[in-house]
């Protein structure tokens, strides 16, 4: 007997049927993006706050152009980095657009990734069974974040430095390793000679790898399909559209809309993103009067500096993003979506609330008045995911659920 | 306007649902909004991809053609002096009277390639039998045109002047090509002026003419 080789297969049991042109039987490329991008059912109820997936994967592919013309023209030399930004901005032909769409990009890409997440702690779009999806999206969300700090620290301007500084002493707080770490971070006990290239490297690999986490994370996505504001699974095909023409054309139209917005962040109000003390050069002998972090990380500063204590800080901005990443398990309502939760509604404006208020303390020097409602929002931030969302599972009534989405 | 009005040969294309296949040739009114959407994204695709395309062009501060000074007096006649400039090796030499006559030999001439210089691989200064301002001082850009290596510097008494390691390029003392050699072209001359006796400057011409590396047929 001879042994079974590919072709002695029973057609019915062969995955697929190789049909199509000479390439398409090879690798059926084409057969898997008609399924996925163009018949790909998607319920047909979905508003606008579904557009933020769509822009997320727009921004990231500006950044990734925009970045890699950028990295072409940069110096990452602590004597370099700061003349090599300021030819890019003068010099390079172009360069200023390229670096304008690319500063306003990243301001954007939270602007986009904060709106996708609120509305899926919304809708209840981290249930089961998106779990995986939920906790790819938050992987993805830690390396942006991560990119953007060591992009931030790049044009080795005052800020730039002094937030490596902050963030590097930051890192030495954490017990046992974090010293090491700090030192294998920076290239030295503080950033120096060695951190433009080192941030550098990490900016672009975090940046590399936000595309694989993303390409999970839509892999995920297409295994669950999108859920959707009545948060009901699609019953009937009556209860979807396909995504060709009809969620093409219209996350189009809001792609336009937030190109526009890009853009005029841009071309018209660049300075609305940066701070002016990143246009002198890095002083290691004198610290800004004033450091503020950029916007999208105010509300992790507000609860970095809420306790007299570094480590304590540290624990406590990072568990303000765990409890985001716990939520499919902290939340064990099996209704989805807020419209039909009379009391998960409310708490969900408190808590995005919160969220605004702690950006707003993180903004502001952390004396009286600001320091202590960042203690608040903070205190009411975690009440809300760690007691408010597994009380209300259990006590609360939802409303009747629609039958179908049509 | 009523549903009635819609001429025969425009169909009804208003409900994509429908599977309407009563008219599948002619012309219908979603093909003018899907060629007009297609054809603003492919502007927007295009206008965005200038500054991307554009911003790979070297920066003008990396290009820019600067002048050195070269001083001509403690150069030994008979010797070869290499400076680096624009990012090239400029070859110098100062030719001895033997040499020279050399150069203008009848028997030399029929062994070159480009004897006249008619190529426009110099300056209009430097389109005579010896290459240069003047006759006693030779600036080449010491690349060969065959395929780029650096011509190392061998006076013969036969009139050979640079020998090409590479490929076997053979030049005479005024970077002439000769015949047999691989290389299609002279040396280049880069453009340069005598602004004293005894001092010459890379990157600015005579006065009155105008010639820049950009206008070598090779380098």
């Amino acid at each position: 007997m001879t042994p079974a080789t590919r072709l002695d297969l029973d057609p019915d049991q062969a995955p697929e049927p190789a049909t199509g042109s000479w390439l398409e039987r090879r690798l059926p490329v084409g057969r898997a993006l008609r399924r996925e991008y163009r018949d790909y059912p998607l319920p047909r109820n979905l508003n606008a706050l579904w557009f933020f997936g769509a822009f997320a994967v727009v921004t990231l592919a500006a950044m990734i152009v925009t970045g890699i013309c950028l990295a072409l023209h940069y110096t990452p030399t602590e004597a370099g980095a700061f003349d090599s930004v300021e030819a890019i901005i003068r010099r390079v032909p172009s360069g200023w657009i390229l670096r304008s769409v690319h500063m306003a990009g990243a301001s954007c890409f939270f602007a986009v990734l904060y709106v996708h997440i609120f509305r899926g702690l919304y809708y209840g779009s981290y249930k089961a069974p998106r779990e995986v999806l939920w906790l790819s999206g938050f992987v993805a969300l830690l390396m942006v974040m991560a990119t953007a700090f060591f992009g931030y620290v790049l044009p080795w301007g005052q800020m730039s430095y002094w937030g490596a500084v902050v963030v590097g002493n930051a890192v030495a707080a954490i017990p046992l390793i974090g010293h090491p770490l700090a030192g294998m971070l920076l290239g030295g006990d503080a950033p120096g000679a060695a951190t433009p290239m080192r941030f550098f490297v990490l900016h672009m690999l975090c940046g590399g790898l936000i595309c694989a986490v993303l390409f999970i994370h839509i892999a995920a996505l297409h295994v669950t399909g999108s859920n959707n504001p009545a948060g009901i699974e699609p019953r009937s095909p009556a209860d979807t559209l396909p995504m060709h023409p009809f969620y093409t054309t219209k996350d189009g139209v809001g792609l336009c809309l937030f190109l526009a917005v890009l853009l005029g962040l841009a071309f018209l109000a660049p300075a609305l993103l940066t701070e002016a003390d990143n246009y002198l050069p890095a002083n290691p002998l004198l610290t800004p009067p004033d450091i503020t972090p950029e916007w999208y990380f105010t509300p992790f500063y507000a609860l970095l500096r809420s306790v007299p204590s570094r480590l304590g800080g540290l624990l406590l901005a990072g568990a303000a993003l765990a409890v985001v990443a716990a939520v499919p398990w902290l939340d064990r309502a099996p209704t989805r979506s807020a419209r039909f939760r009379p009391l998960a509604r409310p708490a969900w404006f408190a808590m995005a609330a919160s969220f605004l208020l702690l950006g707003l303390a993180g903004s502001h020097e952390a004396t009286g008045f600001w320091l202590w409602l960042g203690r608040l929002a903070g205190l009411y931030w975690f009440l809300h995911f760690l007691v408010l969302l597994p009380l209300i599972a259990r006590i609360e009534r939802p409303l009747p659920l629609p039958t179908s989405l049509a | 306007m009523p549903a009635s009005a819609a001429s025969s040969n425009l169909s009804n294309d208003g409900d994509p649902m429908s599977g309407d296949t009563t008219c599948e040739t002619c012309v219908k009114r979603r093909d003018l909004l899907s060629t007009g959407v297609g054809a603003m994204a492919l502007a927007g695709a295009a206008a965005a991809a200038v500054p991307v395309i554009d911003s790979l062009a070297p920066n003008p501060d990396d290009v820019a053609v600067t002048t050195l000074d070269i001083d001509l007096h403690d150069l030994a006649p008979g010797t070869q002096r290499v400076v680096a400039w624009a990012g090239k090796p400029i070859l110098v030499v100062h030719r001895t009277p033997q040499q020279l006559a050399i150069l203008q030999s009848p028997a030399l001439f029929d062994r070159l390639r480009d004897p006249q210089s008619k190529v426009l691989q110099q300056g209009a200064y430097a389109a005579n039998w010896h290459r240069s301002i003047d006759p006693a001082f030779l600036v080449v850009v010491g690349i060969c045109t065959h395929l780029g290596c650096v011509p190392r510097f061998d006076p013969q008494t036969d009139g050979n002047g640079w020998l090409c390691p590479c490929h076997n390029s053979h030049f005479d003392l005024s970077g002439r090509v000769l015949k047999g050699s691989p290389a299609p072209y002279n040396l280049p001359v880069p453009p340069y002026a005598v602004v004293k006796p005894g001092t010459l400057r890379l990157g600015e011409n005579p006065a009155g003419s105008s010639f820049s590396l950009a206008d070598i047929v090779q380098i």
